[in-house]
């Protein structure tokens, strides 16, 4: 089946079957390897990605849902203001240990922030429940995301 | 914001950025998965379906061109996993003993094409009776290893103890849940082996591949790739993947790659050893615990491997924080056929601290005695004996640490005024800082610092896996040396390019490794300006003043400690018997900090996993097959289950340490669970027996109360 869509703000289009995952679709085709693949089941969200602006994960989604639509890896994320708020705010507040569930933590920092840019705590906690960290007790990141909100207001 | 000119020189305490961070953060680290390798083919493991079986017959689907079948008749070497019991076969041959036990690969350049020929694959069993739970184990004798130790003469203080009291407890599996989960692929490049992936301990992973391999030292490199996470959890197994992947690489002459998803993870790697702690404790007439009877059984599952050491440490620690006059310590490690249990953060000494800390609290709370003061009157002290025999060396700032933990917490305030459902307990405990025994003086850890005019390359076998390590011990070259901490580097983690410092285990990096690298920089700023390259070379002296025999387990069985207390506040509802833990007061001494905020992540990141191991995360074996496969039935603590933590760092500088470091990766895990433990039972006004603590448990205590 033949998928239009736009992948980091450049139109694509691919010629694939439609239940692939989207995560499969990403590392393997175009080598978007920022994408992690932690369970597989839509439990760990190191696969999210942002389609139309909104946190998925990517392990569970597949290729034909993004017919259309925009979707958005860290990889493109990287080069905006709003990235730099937050690898600033995760750099000072020790939000990164071992790394592999790092690059899922931005996109959902972003999906966050971008819903809700002044988050209470217990908004920001609920709004990064989907993604597991094993090495930090997520303490660490939700005080990254704080620091992200201050350096990066307006942004959002 | 700069790495370079990063300033170091300040209180060696004083947080720096992590070196590794940025790249992390911008997706840009580069982990197994995402290597790529020309010609390069994927593998799958197809593994035991039965728990114990002889295995009458394997039929192969026709193999299609450019993919092969690899098992134990493709071993040019040793078929066993090198470990301390190298008992795990590379691939099963006769026999399997247990469910997701390795049998052959499949491997090839397609991995649709892999899983197809993988479920094709037709193996015969004859099914044997199997044993699968440790009760039934030690029904049956089935030990593989039996250890003892005795101090002074426990027999007659039974014998004239004022009053006698027996209490059990037990602990359960633990998953590592590291996020990437296990990953390897080897390569040749003409006679040379060349083996990378997600690893703790590169030269473990060597030795192993040179006996698997049959191969020359000269010839197998490893090296690490990023590695994202691991907690034990990749310290012994990656010698078994990497055995597996290699052996396909030999017959294939092609790159061969191998990563787990997370259900085949789960099935197959190391977890923490389930354990059951049984104790008699003889009290005098002041109800001092005089003597102490310990026998402590764990679940080592189908095979040995690094299984003898976790039981050395369960049973050295097994008296965790106080000085029972007289003991009498046995330890078993029982065989079933269940998965492999390994090597996991902390090593035993969870499971036996949470059972002494229990028994002394239910102990004090029989006697009417409040546990705290009743735990205070059997502190350790400088110069104390040892379980083992051994002495306490150091300065022990316990007193200071629990009066901190108390006046931070509003402990007694608290324990006054809270409400039924609502609780507060504290644990206190230790742990032994590197290698148990002679470890270290038989592994003699080898480090060289390399001057390149005004850059250092720092070479160590001490790896990344998240902690820090790179960032820790780079400062403490950089502070030695005043070099801005740019000008500082680690060589790439290469057997073929660094000694053998030793794995990365044991909270060893950063006082043993880390010790030697300050020892070198030292001589290298003296030496300064001999010249504009130049080596310093360091291998590690155990301290003179420690002993150790290893028949007898009498001796220092660790050259220091780190200390440290925790007060956990839980609520409970009432009505689900969900269990919150709302905050957790930490002081710790770990000698004196190298970087607080990386110090920060380790306790923070260690409490909230000592945490879910004692509430949440419940994993079971039925039958020898796991209930909880995969992150939907095993649940780990999200970002809305952390308490608030608030970590405290009283300074006791350690003479042979780095700026007076000591050890602190595995502290923080070790103190949590028994002080929710405790928590638990001051909300619910029962004992807590058993780990982890499920609302089901929760409630059958709370209908009995």
């Amino acid at each position: 089946m033949i998928i239009e869509f736009r992948l980091n703000h450049e139109k694509r289009t691919i010629d694939i079957d439609p239940s692939a995952r989207m995560l499969d679709v990403l590392r393997d085709d175009f080598g978007l390897t920022s994408v992690k693949e932690g369970c597989g089941e839509g439990e760990c969200g190191a696969c999210v990605i942002l389609v139309d602006g909104r946190a998925m994960n990517s392990c569970i989604l597949p290729a034909g849902a993004v017919c259309g639509k925009s979707v958005v890896t860290l990889e493109g994320f990287k080069h905006t203001k709003r990235y730099r708020a937050i690898e600033n705010g995760f750099l000072k507040a020790g939000s990164v240990q071992c790394g592999f569930c790092t690059p899922g933590f931005v996109m959902a920092t972003e999906s966050l922030l971008n819903e809700n840019p002044h988050p209470t705590d217990e908004e920001i906690k609920d709004g990064l429940s989907g993604n597991l960290c094993r090495c930090t007790g997520y303490n660490m990141i939700i005080q990254g995301v704080r620091l992200a909100i201050k350096e990066g207001e307006g942004l959002w | 914001m700069q790495f370079r000119g990063q300033s170091v020189k300040e209180n060696i305490g004083t947080s720096i950025l992590r070196v590794d961070s940025r790249k992390k953060i911008r997706g840009e680290a580069e982990y197994i998965a995402d290597w790529k390798f020309d010609g390069m083919l994927y593998a799958k493991t197809v593994r035991s379906s039965k728990a114990k079986a002889a295995i009458i017959s394997i039929t192969l689907p026709e193999i299609p061109e450019g993919y092969a079948v690899i098992d134990h008749r493709d071993v040019p070497g040793v078929n066993r996993m090198r470990t301390v019991v190298s008992d795990h076969p590379i691939f099963a041959e006769k026999d399997v003993q247990y469910i997701g036990q390795p049998i052959l690969l499949v491997v090839g350049p397609d991995r649709e094409t892999l899983y197809d020929l993988a479920a094709q694959i037709d193996i015969q069993y004859r099914e044997e009776p199997a044993l699968f739970t440790l009760e039934e184990a030690e029904a049956h004798s089935r030990v593989f290893t039996d250890y003892h130790y005795k101090k002074a003469d426990p027999e007659k203080y039974f014998h004239k103890a004022e009053r006698i009291i027996e209490d059990t407890f037990s602990t359960g599996y633990q998953e590592h849940v590291y996020l990437e989960p296990q990953g390897m692929a080897a390569e040749f490049k003409g006679d040379t082996l060349f083996v990378y992936g997600s690893m703790q301990c590169p030269f473990y992973v060597k030795h192993a591949l040179i006996e698997t391999l049959a191969m020359p030292e000269d010839n197998v490199r490893v090296v690490q790739t990023v590695t994202g996470g691991a907690f034990g959890g990749k310290e012994e197994f990656p010698s078994l993947n990497g055995c597996q992947v290699a052996v396909a690489a030999h017959k294939t002459r092609r790159p061969v790659v191998m990563i787990y998803d997370r259900a085949e993870d789960i099935l197959c790697s190391t977890k923490r050893h389930p354990a059951k702690i049984r104790y008699k404790a003889a009290l005098d007439k002041n109800d001092t615990v005089v003597a102490l009877d310990i026998d402590v059984l764990l679940n080592a599952g189908a095979y040995n491997g690094l299984s003898p050491v976790v039981l050395q440490r369960a049973i050295f620690s097994a008296t965790n924080v106080y000085n029972i006059e007289h003991l009498n310590v046995r330890g078993r490690n029982f065989m079933t056929n269940t998965v492999p249990s390994g090597a996991y953060r902390g090593f035993g000494a969870p499971q036996t601290i949470f059972g002494i800390e229990m028994l002394f609290h239910t102990i004090a709370l029989k006697l009417g005695l409040d546990p705290l003061e009743y735990k205070m009157r059997h502190l350790l002290k400088q110069g104390d004996p040892t379980c083992t025999g051994g002495r306490v060396h150091e300065t022990v700032k316990m007193p200071e640490i629990i009066q901190a933990a108390v006046e931070r917490s509003g402990y007694y305030d608290k324990l006054r005024t809270n409400k039924k459902f609502q609780g507060i307990g504290i644990a206190l405990f230790l742990h032994g800082c590197g290698f148990t025994g002679k470890g270290e003086s038989q592994i003699r850890g080898k480090i060289v610092l390399q001057k390149c005019r005004d850059r250092v390359i720092l070479k160590v076998s001490s790896v990344e896996m998240g902690q820090g390590a790179e960032t820790v011990l780079r400062k403490i070259v950089a502070n030695t040396l005043d070099l801005p901490i740019a000008n500082v580097l680690c060589e790439k983690i290469d057997t073929g390019l660094i000694p053998d410092s030793g794995p990365t285990v044991a909270s060893r990096t950063t006082m043993i490794v880390g010790g030697l690298l300050h020892d070198a920089a030292l001589e290298m700023r003296a030496r300064w300006d001999e010249g504009t390259q130049f080596e310093v070379s360091k291998i590690y002296e155990h301290p003179d003043y420690l002993s150790w025999d290893d028949e007898t387990f009498r001796g220092d069985a660790y050259p220091v400690h780190s200390w440290g207390a925790n007060v956990a506040e839980v609520e409970i509802d009432p009505v689900s018997y969900e269990l919150t833990v709302k905050r957790i007061t930490a002081v710790y001494d770990v000698g004196v900090p190298i970087d607080e905020r990386a110090l920060i992540g380790q306790m923070q990141g260690g409490i909230v996993q000592g945490v879910g191991w004692a509430t949440v995360e419940l994993m079971e074996s039925e039958g020898g097959k796991l209930k909880q496969g995969n992150l939907t039935d095993y649940k780990i603590p999200t970002s809305m289950d952390v308490p608030d933590i608030a970590c405290y760092f009283i300074s006791n500088p350690y003479e042979f340490g780095p700026f007076g470091a000591k050890c602190a990766g595995e502290l923080p895990f070790v103190g949590a669970p028994p002080a929710v433990a405790a928590a638990v039972s001051n909300a619910m006004g029962c004992a807590i027996r058993d780990l982890p603590i499920t609302p089901e448990k929760l409630m059958e205590t709370g209908h009995d109360h």
